[in-house]
C-alpha cells in the first residue's frame, strides 16, 4: 500500500531556551558516557539505588538502526550499515515526589544494560542521587574512556609514515 | 503544537504489549463482527486526560509507524504525543489522508464524507474512526440492522447526535466504500462497520 509522504509539521519539536540547552547538553554528555559503560559497572554503581516507584514507559526492545556516513567525511551521504540497538524508557518517582523520565539506548541486545542506563539517566536528574552517581560512575568512566581513546590514538600515531616524495593531500 | 516534549508527562502504554494488543485486537474484531454488542476492554493504560481507556488501548493496539492518525483539535495536544511515543504513528492534519481518526465527541467530528472513503478497488483504504461518547448502555436507544445482526439489535448510546446518524445512513449509498467507526466510552467498545444501518 503506497502512501504519499506526509508534509504536515512534526508534532514533537524541541525548542530550547538557554538554560534548557545547557541541561540538555549535560544530559547528552552523560547519556553518551552511559551508553559506553560496561554492564558490570552499571550493576555495581546502581546496586541499592533502585527507587520504589519505577514504571516502564517503553519496555526494552531490540531493533536495527541505520548508520549513515559521508563520503570522505564531507561529501554525499550514504548508508554505512545497520547496528543492533536496544532501547527503553522508564519513569521514576523520587523520594521527594519529583517525576523523572530516563531513556537508555545501548548497542547490542542487552535489555538489562538499556534498563540500567535509563535508570541512571533518571537518577542523574535528581540532585539527591545525581552527585553520587556523578562521582562513582561517570567520572571514573570518563577518565577510562579518555585514556582508551588516547591509547589507541598513540598506537595509530606510532605507525604514521611520512612520504617525502608525495605531496600530502591538504585536509579540507 | 506543543513546543517541549516532556517524556516524564507521558503515561504508560499497554502493560504487556504483545498479549494486551492481541487481546484488544480480538475484542475489536468481535465488536465489528457483532455490531450492537457492547464489548469490554479492560487494560491498565495511563491514558492522557480526555482519552478514554478503551480508546487508548484500541489505538495503542492498532497504530504503528505506517499508520497516519488524525486527532480532533480538542484532544490533539494531550493525546497526539502520547500515541506517537508509544506507537510511532504519523499525526496528520489532513483528514482525507488519515488511516485512523480520533474524536472526543460527535459534535467535533468532521462530516463523515470528508474522511478517506477508499475506492472501488481498495475499499479497505478508508479511515477508521474512533469516536468517544459519554457512555454506552445507557441513554438514547438506537436500532441497528445489517450483517452480523439477527433481525435487529437495540443499543443505547449516550452522546451520539442526529447529524452523525444521518451522515452514517447516507454513506450506505457509496458501499463498498465508506468508513468504519468504533464508538468508545470509558472501558467499553461498540463496533459500527459500514454495513450497519442505524434506526431511531
Amino acid at each position: 500500500m503506497s502512501k504519499p509522504p506526509d508534509t504536515s509539521p512534526p508534532v514533537l519539536q524541541a525548542v530550547d531556551s538557554a538554560p534548557q540547552a545547557a541541561a540538555h547538553a549535560r544530559r547528552r554528555h552523560w547519556l553518551r558516557l552511559l551508553a559506553r559503560a560496561p554492564l558490570p559497572r552499571l550493576e555495581e554503581a546502581l546496586a541499592g539505588m533502585v527507587p520504589a516507584r519505577v514504571a516502564w514507559l517503553r519496555p526494552p526492545e531490540t531493533g536495527l538502526m541505520m548508520v549513515r556516513g559521508r563520503i570522505g567525511g564531507t561529501g554525499d551521504r550514504f548508508n554505512l550499515g545497520e547496528l543492533t540497538v536496544t532501547r527503553c524508557a522508564l519513569r521514576v518517582v523520587n523520594d521527594d515526589g519529583a517525576v523523572a523520565a530516563g531513556v537508555g539506548y545501548v548497542l547490542g541486545r542487552s535489555a538489562r544494560q538499556a534498563e540500567l542506563v535509563a535508570l541512571a539517566d533518571a537518577l542523574l536528574q535528581d540532585p539527591a542521587h545525581g552527585a553520587r552517581l556523578q562521582r562513582d560512575l561517570l567520572e571514573p568512566l570518563e577518565a577510562e574512556l579518555v585514556a582508551a581513546a588516547q591509547r589507541s590514538e598513540r598506537q595509530a600515531q606510532a605507525t604514521r609514515v611520512e612520504f617525502f616524495t608525495v605531496a600530502r593531500e591538504t585536509v579540507r | 503544537m506543543n513546543a517541549e516534549f516532556d517524556l516524564a508527562g507521558i503515561g504508560t502504554g499497554l502493560p504487556a504489549p504483545t498479549f494486551d494488543s492481541q487481546r484488544v485486537f480480538r475484542a475489536a474484531l468481535h465488536a465489528l463482527a457483532h455490531p450492537g454488542e457492547i464489548t469490554a476492554i479492560d487494560v491498565g493504560v495511563e491514558a492522557p486526560p480526555g482519552l478514554h481507556p478503551a480508546a487508548a488501548a484500541l489505538l495503542l493496539s492498532l497504530l504503528d509507524q505506517d499508520t497516519r492518525l488524525w486527532v480532533a483539535p480538542a484532544l490533539r495536544d494531550a493525546v497526539a504525543p502520547y500515541l506517537r511515543f508509544h506507537t510511532g504513528c504519523v499525526p496528520v492534519s489532513a483528514i482525507a489522508r488519515a488511516d485512523f481518526a480520533l474524536a472526543a465527541d460527535p459534535v467535533e467530528l468532521p462530516p463523515l464524507a470528508d474522511f478517506a472513503q477508499g475506492d472501488a478497488d481498495y475499499p479497505d483504504r478508508s479511515t477508521t474512526v474512533v469516536l468517544q461518547v459519554r457512555s454506552l448502555g445507557v441513554g438514547r436507544r438506537y436500532t441497528l440492522q445489517g450483517p452480523g445482526i439477527n433481525d435487529a439489535a437495540e443499543v443505547a448510546i449516550d452522546g451520539l447526535d442526529d447529524r452523525f446518524v444521518a451522515e452514517w445512513n447516507a454513506q450506505q449509498r457509496t458501499f463498498p466504500c465508506g468508513i468504519d467507526v468504533f464508538v468508545v466510552a470509558a472501558r467499553t467498545l461498540l463496533g459500527l462497520p459500514r454495513t450497519t444501518r442505524i434506526g431511531a
